[in-house]
């Protein structure tokens, strides 16, 4: 389905699923339209978070900066994906960089209009305050998957002393 | 029980701590054997590892196997040069289930070097491709110069008819792919939950969140199939020391569906 309409995108999004038609209506006065050129940074580490994004397309790469130039990404977002929930929490510090990988066309909401909007009705905060907490939760669970580097060689006392090599 | 005595007929390097042997037998018979088994591989002098068997089964006069230097035995393995022998034992243990397959979709996720058994199923789905509906490969590594069998991933993607994402755990700002864990590609798969056959191989807690996501997916247990892994001795079910719940792996598996596993596969200690 093509969808040409921003209104009609954002209640197309997973992210949005079952948010009322009135509170997409309010959302949709926040939101528009940015594209970003692949290698083009998206937001650097310690900005102010002045927005977050759905994104449509593309690929984006959340960097940690490393002074000697070469940073490490630490996770990638693609189409359907949420950029960025530091708008939601004081100091709206971004803690990473973002990066578009490829070509990328994206929904921008703006932070301070949101802000406004949720504390102007606690039941619109309270919805994308549970929305971003599970966008959060998820991520903190991948997070923890990998501090277990799993793929990582077995201890000898888990692979005997011939060790177990048939697979990760 | 015997090993036959085999030579190395290549060697090859696959990342900085994996290789893979291409054996041929002293005796010229070739070894036949089903994507997903195993061989007991004989260093002599060292001792025996449960290895799989990642190399086509069309080809049953060149065993190939990819194995990962982690101990003694696979370390005396990484040290064998072409015209090397080494014992022998197998074909071991239960197959992937290729041919309840047929007609399904058919989704393969690997974990680290859980891709060298899974490398036989592939290759023969994509050899009889139009006996499937889609397939697609989730693969993760630990980072971009773990990725196994690089080149041949490149080949499999540019037939156009596989879907594959590949990602891994941490990467320099010069990678293009995915960086997250294997389990959040399965939403990023196009498959059909309901008529969808998936083999699994990698840690068994990579396989643990997998299953679930497929599950969240709407998969049936049954329709998922593990291998597992144990410190395997005999391979033969007599020694005990891959015994999983009521299941011996090296015998009764190492290819199990998972809801005949499920019960154990959350069970500490085994």
């Amino acid at each position: 389905m093509e969808i040409h309409d921003l209104g009609q995108y954002l209640a197309h999004h997973p992210f949005f699923t079952g948010l009322a038609p009135d509170y997409l209506a309010l959302l949709n006065g926040c939101a528009g339209n940015v594209n970003f050129a692949a290698g083009e940074t998206i937001f650097s580490q310690g900005g102010t978070a002045e927005h977050f994004y759905l994104l449509r397309d593309g690929r984006v790469a959340l960097e940690f900066p490393h002074p000697a130039g070469n940073g490490v990404v630490i996770d990638t977002l693609d189409a359907g994906d949420v950029l960025g929930a530091s708008w939601l929490v004081a100091p709206y510090r971004w803690p990473y960089d973002a990066r578009a990988l490829a070509p990328t066309r994206a929904l921008a909401l703006d932070a301070v209009c949101l802000r406004d909007k949720c504390d102007a009705d606690p039941v619109l905060g309270y919805d994308l305050s549970r929305r971003f907490a599970a966008i959060i939760v998820e991520r903190l669970h991948a997070a923890e998957l990998r501090l277990t580097d799993m793929y990582a060689n077995p201890a000898p006392a888990a692979g005997g002393a011939n060790g177990i090599a048939g697979r990760g | 029980m015997l090993p036959r005595v085999f030579s190395v007929a290549a060697r090859h390097v696959e990342t900085a701590d994996t290789f893979t042997l291409e054996l041929v037998a002293e005796d010229g018979a070739g070894l036949a054997f089903a994507p997903g088994q195993f061989n007991m591989l004989y260093a002599f002098g060292r001792g025996e590892s449960a290895i799989s068997i990642s190399g086509e089964r069309a080809a049953p006069h060149r065993l190939v196997h990819t194995i990962r230097a982690v101990g003694t035995v696979t370390q005396a393995l990484a040290e064998l040069v072409p015209g090397a022998q080494l014992g022998v034992r197998g074909p071991y243990g239960t197959a992937w289930p290729l041919a309840a397959a047929r007609g399904r979709d058919v989704v393969f996720v690997a974990g680290g070097i859980g891709l060298a058994p899974l490398r036989p199923a592939i290759i023969e789905v994509l050899a009889a491709r139009r006996d499937y509906g889609r397939v697609v490969l989730l693969y993760g590594a630990r980072t971009p110069d773990d990725v196994l069998y690089a080149e041949e991933i490149a080949q499999w993607r540019a037939r156009g008819d596989i879907e594959i994402h590949v990602t891994v755990d941490a990467a320099g700002a010069d990678w293009r792919g995915n960086v997250g864990v294997v389990t959040q590609l399965v939403r990023r798969a196009d498959f059909d939950a309901s008529d969808a056959l998936a083999m699994l191989c990698g840690p068994e807690i990579m396989m643990r969140y997998t299953v679930l996501e497929l599950g969240h997916a709407g998969m049936a247990p049954a329709d998922v199939h593990v291998s597992l892994e144990r410190n395997m001795k005999c391979a033969i079910a007599f020694c005990g020391h891959c015994q999983y719940g009521p299941e011996f792996i090296c015998r009764d598996g190492p290819v199990f569906p998972y809801d005949r596993v499920a019960r154990w596969f959350d069970a500490r200690e085994l």
